[in-house]
């Protein structure tokens, strides 16, 4: 009697442990100080466009940040309204990626996609897109609008440095991003 | 009394066995839906909003980005074909060809993602700086003596990772066998 007690015990221990470990790890992330938002927001001031230094042995933002790039960062915050990005592209390959609050990628366009020498777009939460006036020739189709799921997130433009004699040309063509409220 | 005892141990097993388990799914790896290529490893699914709950739980704890869907994808090695740990006092050749992609980078990190120190200053390559073979195939050497050719310092640290990262490819979360993608070998030769 008492071995089936304790077995019982030991199944109800199981069981509830199981929900500890799944609560943990979808509390993680949004208890997280040292995730990559809280590490961007350390060094950049919101709706702004701040160059990251380049990642070395000794000193990273991020860990297994792509040596071979050039980084820049608009930390945003659409809770006044929406913002216009835009950034030339550099002569080899560049991208923008958007993350939410919690570091989730939920879009990423390349220069070849936008298919123009400059990426430009317009970010906006859902609601906000939706108060959009409708008939306006603002919803041509050479307008982008991507919506962000949360009202903060992270706009990460990345150009390739292909050989090291580019580097400045690279950074130059970063150095004109721009993302400002409209 | 033997209720309140058991409540106690049951408690105390739960919060145990609860986060025992959230430790060791964060700081091993998680292996889900990882598309595996020869001793290569990639994660699609972490570029797009579809990450899974260990994934996001687990760059919260780092502190790294994923690599957006429509950037790229990234390719983890932490050990050779033979499924021996990358050891930096030790030769490790790459060879082969990449996917198809605009570009890559090959780069080398430590297990906690930070570059390696080394007196040439090389991290990893580029797809434009590689020297390579007639057929386009190339070979990288990687270890703790300088070579000639594509050198990939070690800087003699014990363990760790390459990650091959290719750019505007359609290499992703539709990918399943090295067939369509076919990753470099990664070999281990003589150690120091």
């Amino acid at each position: 009697m008492p071995v089936i007690r304790l077995l019982l015990w030991l199944l109800g221990a199981v069981l509830l442990g199981g929900i500890v470990h799944l609560a943990t790890v979808l509390l993680i992330p949004l208890m997280a100080s040292q995730d990559a938002f809280a590490r961007v927001s350390a060094v950049a001031p919101v709706n702004t466009v701040v160059a990251i230094p380049s990642p070395t042995p000794e000193k990273a933002l991020m860990p297994f940040m792509d040596p071979a790039f050039v980084v820049s960062i608009c930390r945003y915050d659409l809770s006044r309204g929406p913002l216009k990005f835009s950034v030339p592209i550099s002569q080899a390959y560049t991208s923008v990626s958007f993350y939410t609050r919690s570091d989730v990628s939920y879009y990423a366009i390349n220069d070849r996609a936008a298919g123009r020498r400059v990426i430009e777009l317009d970010l906006m939460t859902a609601a906000q897109r939706a108060d959009l006036p409708e008939n306006e020739e603002i919803t041509a189709a050479d307008r982008l609008i991507v919506a962000s799921p949360t009202p903060t997130g992270l706009i990460v433009i990345r150009a390739l440095v292909p050989e090291p004699g580019w580097l400045s040309a690279t950074r130059n063509a970063l150095a004109a991003a721009q993302c400002r409220p409209q | 009394m033997r209720l309140l005892l058991g409540t106690a141990f049951a408690l105390i097993a739960a919060a145990v066995v609860g986060l025992g388990a959230t430790w060791i799914a964060l700081t091993r790896g998680t292996a889900y839906g990882g598309v595996n290529i020869g001793a290569w490893t990639a994660w699609p699914k972490n570029g797009t909003p579809g990450i899974d709950p260990y994934a996001r739980a687990m760059m919260a704890r780092t502190g790294e980005l994923p690599v957006g869907s429509g950037d790229g994808v990234a390719f983890y090695a932490n050990a050779d074909d033979s499924a021996q740990p990358l050891d930096g006092r030790c030769d490790v050749l790459l060879s082969g060809i990449t996917p198809q992609a605009r570009f890559w980078t090959v780069t080398l990190y430590d297990p906690d993602g930070r570059l390696v120190a080394n007196s040439a200053q090389r991290q990893g390559f580029t797809s434009q700086e590689i020297i390579r073979k007639a057929d386009g195939s190339f070979e990288i050497m990687v270890g703790p003596r300088a070579r000639p050719g594509n050198w990939l310092p070690t800087g003699g640290v014990e363990r760790y990772l390459l990650v091959l990262r290719l750019y505007d490819t359609p290499v992703g979360m539709a990918t399943r066998s090295g067939r369509e993608a076919p990753m470099p070998t990664i070999s281990r030769g003589a150690c120091l």
